[in-house]
């Protein structure tokens, strides 16, 4: 990319953050967040208590935000986007910044939601490795659903349909597809199942998030399986690194797909 | 100068233009003409890069235009809907454009000025009224001296007054030597400012020539009767080509649809 | 038996008595010494005489200690195997052995080589001894009456079979080990067939296999011990009257790791220990009439599971925090009580403000049952699923043992020797 389209793109990037700092959509998100934590870090029995109950809710709540911002988003930017791009503005900066522009809020809405009341609880050294990897985890959701709302906000043109498709997505994602995972494993359960049950959850994104998680508040529980690929997966920092990497692919294909329709899009 | 060639733009299965060739001249403003659903808008947006073409190409000053957008600093337009962010004020939208194209010349501020605009220029869109609100669209258009002017239905919603405040800009932009395209119902309008006409129905360019040679070859004084007479002399082809009804076609005025 | 002792006692005291008289004599060994070796200076000593070695490094053939004799070493004292031979063995009563190095014995397949091995005697005290990378460290057998303490022992075993253990007693009595730090051995601590012993404020850290492995071995009591990373955590068996109080057991990860596991074990207590980070905190199999009371469960995967026949025993008043799974068990059925314990999953009200929740808790999760059933399925841990699966499954029981319930769930954690938790 060139300087000037990069610059372009750090320009639409900041505007997004402002028009969405002006919205209340974000506030709102992030002061969510930050009273549920706090309803669970105070009612809730303490730190260790209420970061496994954490967990559940963002792998839950993050997805389904962040795919509903960023599909109405683009539809409500659409015409905006349409007066952006009458202007000298190319489509990839324009993308870029936009996916940054809502991206990067996004996640500090969600990390300000949560680590806020944590760092005031004091669980921030205490539970630093949990408090981590409950941050991590929701910060690359966050990436992830940004994406996959923009593929589905750029290929769905009808406002309505995007926001079902994007619901669909989510309730597949967060909760019907590990039914279909467990009933798998019983109907499977005579085979060998470690690295097909890994494969399965690589390619959902909301169970790579949850499994990262996993090893790290559950590694006593996983090293107690009797198997040795999970041992040695969820033992190390082997299946910590293959885990962010997998949202990171989770992250940028769709981007990449986002991007490519982005460009071929008839305004 | 704009030139556009072979242009066929498709939906789906859907033609919306086909095999489009015209010529946008420099130092003259040409009327982009046809009823709703010819192409006009989509054919702009081609030329701007918002739609891309199925077939065919689009040049801008000789050149074909780039995916980065750069040419669009040669253009300034004026959309259909003035659609701004509700909560943006004017000023605000005006600076962020500037700033997106790198604008550091002194702006074209005389729309408004003529239209006293300055202090709704102060107040959010939502606030504004829709003619209040084209008016800025029309300002945002001229704001940037480009060399191409695009005004996709300019006086829609606009009062008498900023109407011909409009017109007055238009004019003076051709004197300049610059590249004016307009699209408008309003006929009478586009009748007191326009040098060049180019008629599009279902996709296809049904005339393309000067104001004078049409209202010549029509033997009409406005316009909008030469307008009518191209519209019905193109429904009455498309029902011969489709095969129905030739009887009503009348064959003095056979040669219009002949382009070029 | 006792009989034969006193006799055994007597005879060695009236051979003694001639030529000692009452007065005990320091021996040195060592250059400038009296003696060059120990060897020589047991075998010239008197009964009750004490043998001082000084600095250095002594290379002889294993010191066979006969007489009841104080044997000291000075600090920087000795004693190398040179990867071929235990260095001392003790054959009569009232043996003090201190201060001394014992190092490299070298593995053996043949013979239980020690670094220092007590046989068939009584009233020994071993303190202040660093053994290090020897196969078994310090091995009673038939002995008794013994005080091993401040004893560190330090292997760099890495395979079960290329290592013996730390500190090893085979039908042995009344021994009391005390302060005594074993790491890197097969099992630090081997109790088989030993009565009325106590084992106190030992830490057994980094083992192969066990940290504390003893099978029946009745009324003996493990207090405030560390057990921490072995590879397989702490197992007793087969043995009735077993007191375990205020012990650490931590770190014991792996498929087949316990901080604890009990196999038939009776009439025992479990007090006050905290169990913290292992795979699974107690497995009890065949635990009959044990009592585990006010101990803390943190951060296992199973904080306990106790299999259908365990009977009568009883897990009350302890603090369940931060377990991946509180309870597992293999039936439908209970054997066992739970009452007043502190379950952090509980989600019931108090009403009546009386401490104790209204409602029963029952801790043995639907999914726990899942996982029994089909391991693979763990990857769906906290997977929201799973919640409601388990929501489901508390207000609708159907497969989860239904009498398994703690009727009488504490809204507070108790309060432990560990602190607030």
């Amino acid at each position: 990319m060139s300087d000037r389209s990069v610059s372009t793109g750090v320009k639409i990037l900041g505007y997004q953050v402002r028009d969405l700092a002006r919205s209340r959509a974000l506030g709102g998100y992030a002061l969510a967040l930050a009273l549920a934590t706090w309803g669970l870090v105070h009612f809730g029995g303490g730190t260790a208590r209420a970061l496994p109950s954490l967990a559940t809710l963002v792998v839950l709540v993050v997805p389904l935000v962040s795919l509903l911002v960023t599909t109405s988003f683009v539809h409500h930017g659409g015409d905006f986007i349409e007066l952006l791009l009458s202007h000298p503005v190319g489509r990839r900066p324009l993308f870029l910044g936009m996916y940054l522009g809502l991206a990067l809020p996004l996640g500090a809405a969600f990390l300000a939601g949560v680590l806020i009341p944590l760092g005031a609880s004091g669980a921030l050294s205490t539970h630093a490795n949990g408090v981590a990897t409950v941050a991590l985890a929701g910060a690359l959701l966050t990436a992830v659903f940004t994406s996959l709302g923009f593929v589905i906000a750029l290929r769905a043109t009808d406002p309505a349909r995007a926001m079902g498709a994007a619901l669909l997505v989510w309730l597949a994602a967060a909760v019907l597809y590990d039914g279909a995972v467990l009933l798998a494993a019983y109907r499977w359960a005579a085979y060998p199942l470690e690295t097909p049950m890994l494969v399965l959850m690589a390619l959902n994104p909301v169970d790579v998030a949850r499994v990262l998680v996993v090893m790290a508040l559950d590694a006593s529980a996983m090293m107690g399986y009797t198997g040795a690929i999970f041992q040695d997966f969820f033992g190390g920092a082997v299946g910590r690194a293959l885990a962010i990497a997998c949202l990171c692919a989770w992250t940028i294909v769709p981007a990449w797909v986002a991007m490519r329709d982005f460009q071929r899009k008839d305004f | 100068m704009i030139r556009v060639r072979g242009l066929t733009k498709r939906f789906g299965a859907r033609a919306v233009l086909e095999e489009v060739d015209v010529h946008f001249r420099s130092g003259a403003v040409t009327a982009l003409l046809g009823p709703n659903g010819a192409g006009k808008t989509t054919l702009l947006k081609c030329v701007l890069g918002l739609v891309r073409p199925s077939e065919g190409d689009v040049l801008v000053e000789g050149e074909p235009i780039d995916p980065d957008g750069s040419y669009r600093h040669g253009i300034g337009y004026m959309p259909q809907l003035p659609n701004f962010p509700p909560h943006m004020t004017g000023l605000e939208l005006a600076r962020m454009l500037d700033d997106l194209r790198d604008f550091r010349g002194r702006p074209d501020e005389e729309l408004i000025e003529a239209l006293d605009l300055r202090a709704e220029l102060g107040e959010p869109f939502r606030t504004l009224s829709g003619g209040t609100r084209q008016k800025v669209n029309a300002a945002l258009a001229f704001r940037y001296r480009a060399p191409i002017l695009i005004l996709d239905e300019p006086t829609a919603g606009l009062d008498p007054v900023a109407s011909l405040a409009l017109k007055a800009g238009v004019r003076a932009c051709r004197t300049e030597g610059r590249t004016v395209v307009v699209t408008s119902h309003n006929l009478g309008d586009l009748q007191t400012i326009a040098d060049h006409v180019v008629f599009l129905h279902e996709g296809r360019v049904r005339y393309d020539g000067s104001l004078g040679d049409l209202l010549a070859t029509t033997r009409r004084s406005t316009l909008q009767e030469a307008i009518a007479d191209l519209m019905r002399g193109s429904d009455a082809t498309s029902r011969r080509e489709t095969g129905r009804d030739t009887n009503e076609a009348d064959p003095e005025r056979r040669h219009l649809e002949v382009v070029r | 038996m006792r009989a034969v002792l006193i006799l055994l006692a007597a005879l060695q005291g009236t051979q003694a008595a001639p030529a000692s008289q009452g007065t005990v004599a320091t021996r040195v060994v060592g250059p400038g010494g009296d003696h060059a070796t120990i060897t020589e200076a047991v075998q010239a000593a008197q009964p009750h005489d004490t043998v001082v070695v000084t600095r250095g490094v002594y290379r002889e053939a294993t010191v066979v200690v006969d007489k009841p004799l104080v044997l000291r070493g000075e600090d920087g004292t000795v004693l190398d195997g040179e990867g071929a031979r235990g260095l001392l063995r003790i054959v009569a009563d009232s043996v003090t052995v201190s201060g001394f190095t014992l190092r490299d014995t070298g593995i053996s397949f043949t013979e239980d080589r020690a670094a220092l091995l007590v046989d068939r005697a009584h009233f020994c005290t071993v303190r202040d001894l660093r053994v290090e990378d020897a196969f078994f460290g310090i091995y009673l057998a038939n002995s008794g009456d013994c005080l091993l303490e401040d004893n560190t022992l330090r292997a760099r075993s890495t395979r079960e079979t290329r290592s013996g253990n730390g500190i090893h007693l085979w039908y042995s009595t009344r021994v009391t080990l005390r302060g005594n730090r074993i790491e890197g051995h097969r099992d630090g601590i081997y109790f088989e067939f030993v009565e009325d012993s106590r084992v106190l404020d030992n830490e057994s850290v980094g083992n192969v296999r066990y940290g504390l492995h003893f099978m029946f071995s009745d009324g003996c009591d493990y207090v405030r011990n560390v057990f921490a990373d072995n590879g397989a955590g702490v197992a007793v068996m087969y043995t009735s009257d077993v007191l375990m109080e205020e012990n650490d057991f931590r770190g014991s990860l792996g498929n087949a790791a316990f901080g604890l596991l009990l196999k038939d074990i009776t009439d025992s207590e479990i007090l006050g220990n905290r169990f913290r980070d292992n795979s699974v905190g107690i497995h009890a199999e065949g635990a009959n009439r044990v009592r585990v009371a006010g101990n803390d469960f943190l951060e296992n995967g199973w904080a306990v599971k106790i299999m259908a026949n365990s009977e009568g025993s009883t897990i009350e008043g302890n603090n369940f925090l931060g377990n991946s799974f509180d309870v597992a068990t293999n039936s439908r059925r209970s054997y066992s009580d739970f009452a007043g314990n502190y379950w952090d999953r509980y989600r019931g009200w108090d009403r009546d403000a009386d401490g104790v929740g209204d409602v029963p808790f029952h801790p043995v999760r639907l999914f726990s049952l899942v996982v029994a059933q089909n391991e693979p399925a763990l990857v769906l841990q906290r997977s929201p699923l799973v919640a409601l699966l388990d929501l489901a499954e508390q207000v609708l029981p159907l497969l989860t043992p239904e009498d398994l319930a703690d009727p009488r769930p504490r809204l507070a954690p108790v309060s432990t020797r560990w602190g607030p938790s």
